[in-house]
């Protein structure tokens, strides 16, 4: 009887995964957004490939060089090629940023499990604490444990984590408390299932759909907050290709090279519209809400 | 009802306190305290201790949280590690000054965005829209520090018309410095915005297609009765959870903006005093902007019960 359901629901939710494909890509902005994620990924990996130079390497001979055939688009005052540096940010920001996102959603979803399925003073302690963190401004928070652990990449992946937890929990408890009310959640606890097993096996795969939503939204939200923390001087630390901290270095040449600035602002600016848009499409396919998800 | 107001309220205080023990705990944990701060790594050992002494350091941490709790209560903050000066003074000071920032962002950003939402929505899938759309899909995917960046090139460089960086120090005048308000607050509408117009565009095109609105149409009602009298009271309801925590976000996006122009207020003395560990300025900013949070998530509770009659039982609101 239970293997019966349980196949059942793995083909369903196969059918299910195909249907959603097929309605992203049903979608123009969907694509859009799916595709743009997708090809800041390949430039990232195939930065070595794609350009000659290294990203921290200062060539004194270069610097402020102009756009030309030698440097696509110049060079900063340390005559580091802009395009190489724009290149290998986006190695920086995909990995930081999806390190960050993959343990905040997956933590989050873990506390909003335990908070609904224990409910009574678990579920209100852990919704207490959770909002009070939420209630301190995140740039407050970020600032502090910077202080206290000193920059660096896992700082800030920790920092994002404490920051954005709360708002994921808040999302996946409200999906997980209507879950836990459905008829296939009273019979596994009659077979004696333990909370985990019923977590993993049965509540999970069901709000899997809001959890992906929240993982495309969230990734937008932290690359926007690890680029302003680069950018503020609390997150990666010079030489290091970080678009945040490309802007914040080449502002005060705008009126002499301005690609120096505009180059990673744009790639920052389409990383980020093409998560949004992948986040809609997402949402749109799943028939979730998705400002109800901001709300979180 | 009134036990339902009471209970929010009461949940807000618990998280304002929480939200101050949390960063009290946070500041312990910080390597050095603001008597190696202020001495500087040369100074003797002696000296260190005779300040910690001075400045109360040497108390244990829960008994100085309840000493600050107490002076708190009674509106007093402590004085600032560094400055010496009162930090309610100091702190009220930046505040002023953020607060002509802020309530310029709300007033101008809330009311643009609530009429852009509404135009897009009601054109939907028209140029209007689209532009629209557009617009805010950049304003949700560029950080405030892009926008400004950007602000700055276009109109102090190019066009020399906005003072690109604040030269009055912290104790301007608020004359002095509404000339520069000009750029931050356009730098933060233009974040501030995009979430809400988005969400007003979905409930107008909720909103519109409902039996109600065609009911209203059919009778023959005039456009402008059914836009503002049928279908903006709805619309702006589930529109005003978004203000609400983007007017709570906005203390973030302050920081930022703050520090790109230099400008006086609250965002560029709270990234002052973590340099420096100034706990009791810390202290007194976050209970500040905890309260802006729990206080907008708040009214916009309390508004939503008053327009809407099916939340005052205490069983569907929570």
């Amino acid at each position: 009887m239970t293997a019966v359901t349980v196949s059942s629901r793995f083909t369903q939710n196969r059918a299910s995964a195909r249907r959603v494909v097929r309605s992203i890509l049903s979608s123009k902005s969907a694509t859009v957004g799916f595709g743009l994620v997708i090809l800041q990924i390949i430039l990232a990996i195939f930065a070595p490939v794609l350009t000659p130079y290294n990203p921290t390497t200062n060539d004194a001979m270069s610097a402020l060089a102009d756009p030309s055939g030698a440097h696509l688009l110049g060079a900063d005052a340390l005559g580091r090629d802009i395009l190489t540096r724009t290149l290998y940010g986006g190695q920086y920001a995909l990995t930081v940023s999806f390190a960050a996102t993959v343990i905040t959603v997956a933590l989050g979803s873990l506390i909003a499990g335990i908070a609904a399925f224990r409910g009574g003073i678990v579920d209100e302690v852990i919704t207490r604490v959770l909002d009070s963190i939420l209630a301190i401004p995140a740039i407050l928070s970020l600032l502090v444990i910077v202080t206290v652990f000193g920059s660096g990449q896992w700082v800030i992946v920790f920092a994002a984590v404490v920051v954005y937890t709360g708002g994921v929990t808040r999302v996946v408890r409200a999906a997980i408390l209507d879950v836990l009310s459905k008829d296939f959640i009273t019979a596994a606890r009659a077979r004696g299932e333990g909370m985990f097993s019923i977590l993993l096996r049965e509540v999970f795969p069901n709000v899997l759909d809001v959890i992906l939503v929240e993982f495309a939204m969230r990734a937008s939200w932290i690359v926007l907050l690890i680029s302003s923390l680069s950018f503020l001087g609390f997150g990666a630390n010079p030489p290091t290709p970080d678009w945040g901290l490309m802007v914040a270095e080449n502002r005060n040449l705008m009126a002499i090279a301005p690609l120096s600035t505009v180059a990673p602002i744009v790639a920052l600016a389409t990383l980020i519209v093409g998560l949004n848009l992948a986040a809609d499409g997402l949402a749109k396919s799943f028939g979730i809400d998705r400002m109800k998800e901001v709300l979180g | 009802m009134t036990l339902l107001i009471a209970r929010r309220v009461a949940l807000s205080v618990v998280t304002v306190l929480l939200a101050t023990v949390l960063v009290f705990t946070a500041i312990q944990l910080l390597p050095g305290d603001a008597a190696t701060q202020i001495l500087g790594q040369n100074a003797t050992p002696d000296a260190v201790a005779t300040l910690r002494g001075q400045l109360g350091l040497d108390q244990p941490a829960i008994a100085r949280f309840f000493s600050w709790l107490g002076g708190a209560l009674h509106g007093d903050f402590g004085t600032s590690l560094v400055s010496h000066q009162s930090v309610g003074a100091e702190v009220g000071r930046a505040l002023v000054n953020t607060s002509l920032l802020a309530v310029i962002t709300i007033v101008v950003g809330i009311t643009l965005a609530l009429v852009l939402g509404m135009v897009a929505g009601l054109l939907r899938d028209k140029w209007p829209d689209v532009a629209i759309s557009t617009i805010a899909l950049v304003g949700m995917s560029v950080p405030e520090f892009v926008v400004a960046t950007v602000l700055v090139l276009l109109f102090s460089i190019t066009i020399p018309f906005f003072p690109a960086v604040v030269v009055a120090g912290q104790n301007a005048t608020i004359a002095e410095l509404l000339p520069s308000v000009t750029l931050p607050a356009v730098a933060l509408i233009f974040v501030l915005s995009a979430y809400i117009i988005r969400m007003m565009r979905t409930s107008v095109i909720d909103v519109s297609d409902s039996e109600f609105v065609r009911t209203a149409v059919l009778k023959g009602n005039s456009l402008g009765r059914i836009v503002f009298k049928h279908i903006l009271p709805s619309a702006m309801l589930p529109t005003l959870n978004v203000i609400a925590m983007n007017v709570a976000w906005l203390v973030g996006g302050v920081v930022v903006v703050e520090s790109i122009f230099n400008y006086p207020g609250i965002g560029t003395l709270m990234i002052q005093s973590v340099q420096t560990r100034d706990l009791p300025v810390i202290l007194l900013i976050t209970v500040l902007s905890a309260v802006v949070f729990v206080v907008c998530n708040l009214l916009a509770d309390l508004i939503s019960i008053a327009l809407n009659p099916r939340l005052r039982h205490s069983r569907s609101a929570r």
